[in-house]
C-alpha cells in the first residue's frame, strides 16, 4: 500500500508539467518560470522592466522558430546561468533540495506508524 | 544510549546551519554574471543603423580583428558618461568599435551621436532588446571585447578610466 | 527634534525597566506571591515603548527631517495617512512596532494568567524579558529610529509608492501580532517544561494564545496577499517569494500546533511534540526576521539591508535555539504512563496525519527558501527556487491531505469504527462526478487536475454536510475547515478558468478575439498631490453582451521618482475582471493586460472564514466534551 502510494506520488510528480497549450499560453508559462534578473525576486512574466519585456519577445520569437520549452530554458541557462530558471533542475547540486523534503516525509510517516499506531501495549 | 547523543548531534547540526547563514551574509543577493568566461559570439542577424542592411553576426565579425561591442542607448544616462571614453578609444587603430543601439528611436540616437560624436565604425540596431539578450546582457550599458569570434571580456555598467587602461593593455 | 530626543530616551528607559524586571523576577522566584512591583514595571516598560513609538509617529506627522528615519522614508507631500503608516513601513520603525507588541503582550499575559501558578508566570516573564532585552539592544545598537541628521534636510526621500496602500498600511501591525504572539507561546512552553506542568489545564490556557497568534498571522498573510494581488503583480496573489514563505512557515507550524493542543486538551499525549512545535514556531518567526532584514535573500519585499543587523539577529536567534535545546533535553520528562498508542481509525490519528503533512509542507517551504543560500556558500553557484518547485512538491500531496481533512473530524476520539461511514464514500463518488463535469467543460484531461479537484470538492461537500448536521457541536472547527475547503476550491478553479489577454494598444485602437473586445477610448491626465496620474479609459465587451468600463492607472510619483501601475479591478461574486496598463520605453502604445479571474473574491472570503473559525474557538467558554 505504502509502496503504491510512493509510486503514485512520483508518477504524478513527473507528469505534472506536461501541459499542452498554444503558443501564447506556453509563452506565459515559460516567462512565469523565468526570473527577471534585474528585479528583486519577480518573474519575467510579472515584471515590466526593459529586460523582462525584451525577454518576453525573445521567448515568443524562439517559440515561433520552433524551439521547445526545454530548448528555451537551455538557451537562457547558457546565456545567464541557472539563476534565471525558477524551476531548478535535478542535478548533483539540487539532489538535497528535491529529495530531502520527500525523505523527511517518509521518515515522519515511519515514526508516526511505528510509535503511535502499530505498537501494541 | 541514543538519546544521550541526540542533543549533541542536534547542537552540531544547528552550529553548522549557523555557520552557513554566517557565511551567507556576505554573499551578494543580486544577479552577478560570470564575466570571465570565454564564449562564442552569438548567432543573430541585425540591421545596420545607417543603411538598414541586414547583416549576420558570423559574417560581420572578422576573426582576425579585435572588436569592442558596446550596448548603448540615447535614453541611458550612464551611456552619456562613458561616451567620452569610447571616443578616446576609437582613435586607437587596433580595435574596432561596434555599437548596439538598444531600444532606441533612430532620431534620438542620431541626435545623441551628433551631439557627442560617433565612436563606432558600425552600429547595429536592436529595436526590441532581443539582440542584447543573445549577447547575455541584461541592461545598458554593457561592453564586450571580441577576438577570434569569442567574447574574451565583458564589462557591465559604464566604463571608467581604469577599465579603459585595462582595455588598452589588452589591445597590446 | 524634541520628539526624537524623547523617543530615544524612552527607549533607553524601556531597556532599563526590562533589566529591572529581569532582576526582580529572579529575586521573586522563590516567593509565594507575585511581587506587585513586577507588574508595575512591566507596565512602565510598555509605557516607555508606547511613548517612544508615539514620538516617532509624531516625527513622521510633522515631517521632522532632522530624524534620519523620517528623512529616508517620508516627504511633505505625502498624505497624512501614509505619513503615519510610513512609521512602520521601514526597518527601524517596524522594529519599534515589533517591540511595542512584545511589551504589550507580556503585560496582557501577566494580567490574564493570575489563575496559573506563580512560578510559571515568573518563568514565562523571564524568558520573555530575554527576548525583549535582546530586541531593545538590537534597536538601540543597530537600528536606532531616532538618529539625527545635521544639517537638517529641507525635504525627505519619500516612501516607496508601492507601499503607499491601505492594505499594506495595516498588514505589518497585524502580522507582527501573529509573530510576537508566538513568542509568548515559546516562553510559556519553556517555563512549563522546566516546571514539568505540561497538562490538560496548561493546554487550554495556552490554546488562547495559540489562537490569537494564529488568527492574526492568517489575517496578516491575507492582507499581504490582497496587496500583492492588486499592486505588485499581474493578478497573482502568491508568488512563493522568500518573504512570503517566511510568513507561511510559522503559520504552518502554528496550525500544526493548534491541532496538537486540541489533542493535549483531551489527554496527556504528544507532550514532547507540542514543546518542539512551540519552539519551532517562534524560531521560524525569528528566522523570518533574520532572513528579511539581513538582506540575505533576493525578494520583492526586502528591507534596506545591513549585514551588521543580520549578524546580530543571527547570533540572537541561535542563542535562543541553543537555550531551548538545553531546556528541552535537561528538563523535559517523558511521562512514563504516557499512552502514545492510538487506534488507527481515530481522531488522534487523523490529527497526527495533519501534523505529518503540515511538517512536510513546512519542510518544502523551508528547504526551498534557504537551500539557495546554502548552495551558494558551498559551491558559489546561484540557483533560483521558484513557484514550479513548490507546486511540484506540494500539489501531489494535497490529495491525501484533503481526504484526511475531510474524514478526520468525522472520527471519534480514541476509537472509531467503519459503520456509518458509507455516506463518506458516497460523497466521494459524488465529488468525482462533479469535478469530472467541471473539467469536461474545459477539456482539461489531466488526471492530476481531476484528482485534485475531486478531493477539494470532497472536503467541500463533507464540511458543508457537517456544518448542518452537527448541531453546532464543533462549530469553530467546522467553519475553519469549511473555509479551508473553499480556499483550495477557489484557488483551483481560479487557476483552471483564468484567462488573459496581453496586447499593445495605442489610444483609440481596439482589439477583438472570439470572446472579448477591448476598446482603448482615451487617456486622462490628472495632477495629484504627490503624483501625476494617467488614467486609461477602456471598454470591454464580452461575447455575452456585457459591457465593462475599466480604468487602469499609471502613477508617476515625484518623490521618489517611480512609476507604478494601479490595476483596475471589477469584482463580482463569480469573477474578477482585472486590467492593468504599462508604458513601454520609447513607444506610443501601452502594454495592456486584461484578465478574467473567476472566484477571486472567494479566496479572500475563505481566509476570513478560517480566521472566523479561530475566533469562535477563542470565545468558546467551555470545550466540547
Amino acid at each position: 500500500m505504502n509502496y503504491l502510494k510512493v509510486i503514485f506520488f512520483f508518477l504524478v510528480l513527473f507528469n505534472f508539467n506536461e501541459l499542452k497549450a498554444d503558443n501564447e499560453n506556453l509563452k506565459n508559462q515559460i516567462t512565469k518560470n523565468l526570473r527577471c534578473l534585474i528585479c528583486q525576486g519577480q518573474s519575467v512574466y510579472d515584471s515590466d522592466s526593459e529586460f523582462a519585456n525584451s525577454l518576453k519577445v525573445v521567448v515568443e520569437e524562439k517559440l515561433n522558430d520552433g524551439f521547445s520549452e526545454e530548448q528555451i530554458y537551455l538557451f537562457l541557462k547558457d546565456k545567464y546561468g541557472e539563476w534565471i530558471l525558477y524551476d531548478p533542475e535535478l542535478n548533483i547540486n539540487t539532489y538535497i533540495l528535491w529529495l530531502l523534503p520527500i525523505l523527511l516525509f517518509l521518515i515522519g510517516g515511519a515514526i508516526i506508524f511505528k510509535s503511535f499506531i502499530f505498537t501494541k501495549k | 544510549m541514543r538519546s544521550k547523543f541526540f542533543p549533541f548531534i542536534l547542537i552540531l547540526i544547528f552550529i553548522i546551519i549557523f555557520l552557513f547563514f554566517y557565511k551567507g551574509l556576505s554573499n551578494y543577493n543580486i544577479y552577478t554574471p560570470n564575466i570571465n568566461v570565454e564564449k562564442d559570439i552569438p548567432l543573430f542577424s541585425a540591421n545596420l543603423f545607417e543603411s538598414n542592411v541586414e547583416v549576420n553576426s558570423k559574417e560581420f565579425f572578422d576573426p582576425k580583428k579585435l572588436y569592442l561591442l558596446n550596448i548603448w542607448s540615447s535614453w541611458c544616462v550612464p551611456c552619456r558618461d562613458e561616451h567620452a571614453l569610447l571616443m578616446d578609444l576609437s582613435k586607437n587603430k587596433n580595435i574596432t568599435l561596434i555599437g548596439l543601439n538598444y531600444k532606441d528611436r533612430p532620431d534620438n540616437a542620431k541626435n545623441f551621436l551628433n551631439e557627442l560624436g560617433n565612436p563606432y565604425s558600425q552600429i547595429l540596431v536592436d529595436e526590441t532588446g532581443t539582440k542584447a539578450i543573445e549577447w547575455g546582457a541584461f541592461g545598458v550599458p554593457e561592453t564586450f571585447l571580441i577576438y577570434k569570434n569569442k567574447v574574451i571580456k565583458k564589462y557591465i555598467g559604464p566604463l571608467n578610466q581604469q577599465l579603459l587602461v585595462e582595455i588598452k593593455s589588452l589591445i597590446k | 527634534m524634541l520628539s526624537s530626543t524623547i523617543g530615544y530616551y524612552s527607549l533607553i528607559l524601556g531597556l532599563c525597566s526590562s533589566i529591572i524586571i529581569f532582576y526582580f523576577s529572579i529575586i521573586n522566584y522563590q516567593d509565594k506571591i507575585l511581587d506587585t512591583k513586577i507588574l508595575s514595571f512591566t507596565f512602565l516598560q510598555l509605557f516607555f515603548v508606547i511613548i517612544s513609538f508615539l514620538s516617532l509617529v509624531l516625527s513622521f506627522i510633522n515631517s521632522d527631517f532632522s530624524n534620519e528615519t523620517v528623512f529616508n522614508n517620508s516627504h511633505t507631500t505625502k498624505p497624512l495617512f501614509y505619513k503615519i503608516s510610513g512609521t512602520w513601513g521601514n526597518h527601524e520603525g517596524s522594529l519599534l512596532l515589533w517591540q511595542l507588541v512584545l511589551t504589550l503582550f507580556i503585560f496582557i499575559f501577566l494580567l490574564k494568567s493570575d489563575n496559573q501558578s506563580k512560578q510559571y508566570r515568573i518563568l514565562t516573564l523571564l524568558f520573555q524579558e530575554i527576548i525583549i532585552i535582546g530586541f531593545f539592544i538590537f534597536i538601540i545598537k543597530t537600528s536606532n529610529p531616532f538618529n539625527y541628521i545635521y544639517p537638517i534636510p529641507k525635504q525627505g526621500l519619500g516612501l516607496n509608492p508601492i507601499l503607499q496602500d491601505p492594505a499594506l498600511a495595516i498588514h505589518p501591525p497585524i502580522l507582527y501580532v501573529g509573530y510576537v504572539g508566538s513568542s509568548i507561546i515559546f516562553s510559556s512552553v519553556l517555563a512549563a517544561t522546566i516546571l514539568n506542568i505540561i497538562s490538560r489545564e496548561w493546554a487550554s490556557h495556552i490554546k488562547k494564545w495559540v489562537l490569537v497568534s494564529w488568527i492574526f498571522l492568517s489575517l496578516g498573510i491575507l492582507f499581504g496577499s490582497i496587496w500583492a494581488y492588486y499592486e505588485l503583480g499581474w493578478g497573482g496573489f502568491w508568488f512563493w517569494d522568500p518573504v512570503e514563505n517566511v510568513s507561511l512557515m510559522p503559520w504552518l507550524a502554528l496550525t500544526a500546533l493548534l491541532h496538537c493542543i486540541i489533542v493535549l486538551e483531551k489527554k496527556i499525549v504528544l507532550t514532547s511534540w507540542v514543546v518542539i512545535l512551540s519552539i519551532t514556531t517562534f524560531t521560524l518567526s525569528m528566522c523570518g526576521t533574520f532572513l528579511v532584514r539581513s538582506g540575505i535573500l533576493n525578494s520583492v519585499h526586502s528591507f534596506a539591508n545591513d549585514p551588521e543587523r543580520g549578524l546580530y539577529i543571527l547570533i540572537f536567534l541561535f542563542s535562543l535555539i541553543f537555550l531551548s535545546i538545553f531546556i528541552y533535553f535537561f528538563f523535559h520528562k517523558q511521562n512514563i504512563k504516557n499512552n502514545n498508542n492510538f487506534f488507527w481509525l481515530s481522531k488522534e490519528t487523523s490529527i497526527l496525519i495533519n501534523n505529518w503533512f503540515m511538517m512536510y509542507f513546512l519542510s518544502v517551504v523551508l528547504i526551498g527558501t534557504i537551500y539557495p543560500i546554502f548552495l551558494e556558500v558551498i559551491s558559489s553557484q546561484k540557483i533560483s527556487v521558484g513557484p514550479p518547485f513548490y507546486h511540484k512538491l506540494i500539489i501531489p500531496f494535497l490529495f491525501p491531505f484533503l481526504l484526511a481533512m475531510a474524514i478526520g473530524p468525522n472520527l471519534k476520539w480514541v476509537k472509531s469504527n467503519m459503520e456509518n461511514k458509507v455516506n463518506l464514500i458516497l460523497f466521494f463518488v459524488l465529488s468525482i462526478f462533479v469535478s469530472g463535469f467541471v473539467l469536461k467543460n474545459l477539456d482539461q484531461k489531466f488526471l492530476i487536475n481531476t484528482v485534485l479537484l475531486s478531493s477539494a470538492f470532497y472536503l467541500f461537500f463533507i464540511t458543508i454536510r457537517d456544518l448542518f448536521t452537527k448541531n453546532f457541536k464543533n462549530f469553530s472547527q467546522n467553519v475553519a475547515h469549511f473555509g479551508f475547503s473553499l480556499l483550495i476550491l477557489s484557488i483551483l478553479l481560479n487557476n483552471f478558468f483564468s484567462s488573459e489577454i496581453i496586447i499593445n494598444l495605442k489610444v483609440g485602437e481596439s482589439f477583438e478575439n472570439n470572446k472579448t473586445k477591448i476598446i482603448f477610448n482615451d487617456i486622462v491626465q490628472n495632477k495629484q498631490k504627490n503624483y501625476v496620474s494617467i488614467i486609461g479609459n477602456f471598454t470591454v465587451e464580452n461575447f455575452d453582451g456585457k459591457i465593462d468600463n475599466l480604468k487602469p492607472e499609471l502613477r508617476i510619483y515625484n518623490q521618489p521618482n517611480i512609476i507604478t501601475s494601479e490595476a483596475d479591478i471589477k469584482t463580482s461574486f463569480l469573477s474578477d475582471k482585472f486590467m492593468v496598463m504599462n508604458s513601454v520605453q520609447n513607444q506610443e502604445y501601452f502594454n495592456i493586460r486584461y484578465q478574467v479571474k473567476p472566484f477571486m473574491i472567494w479566496i479572500w472570503i475563505s481566509v476570513v472564514l478560517i480566521c472566523f473559525g479561530g475566533l469562535i474557538s477563542f470565545f468558546k467558554k467551555k470545550n466540547e466534551k
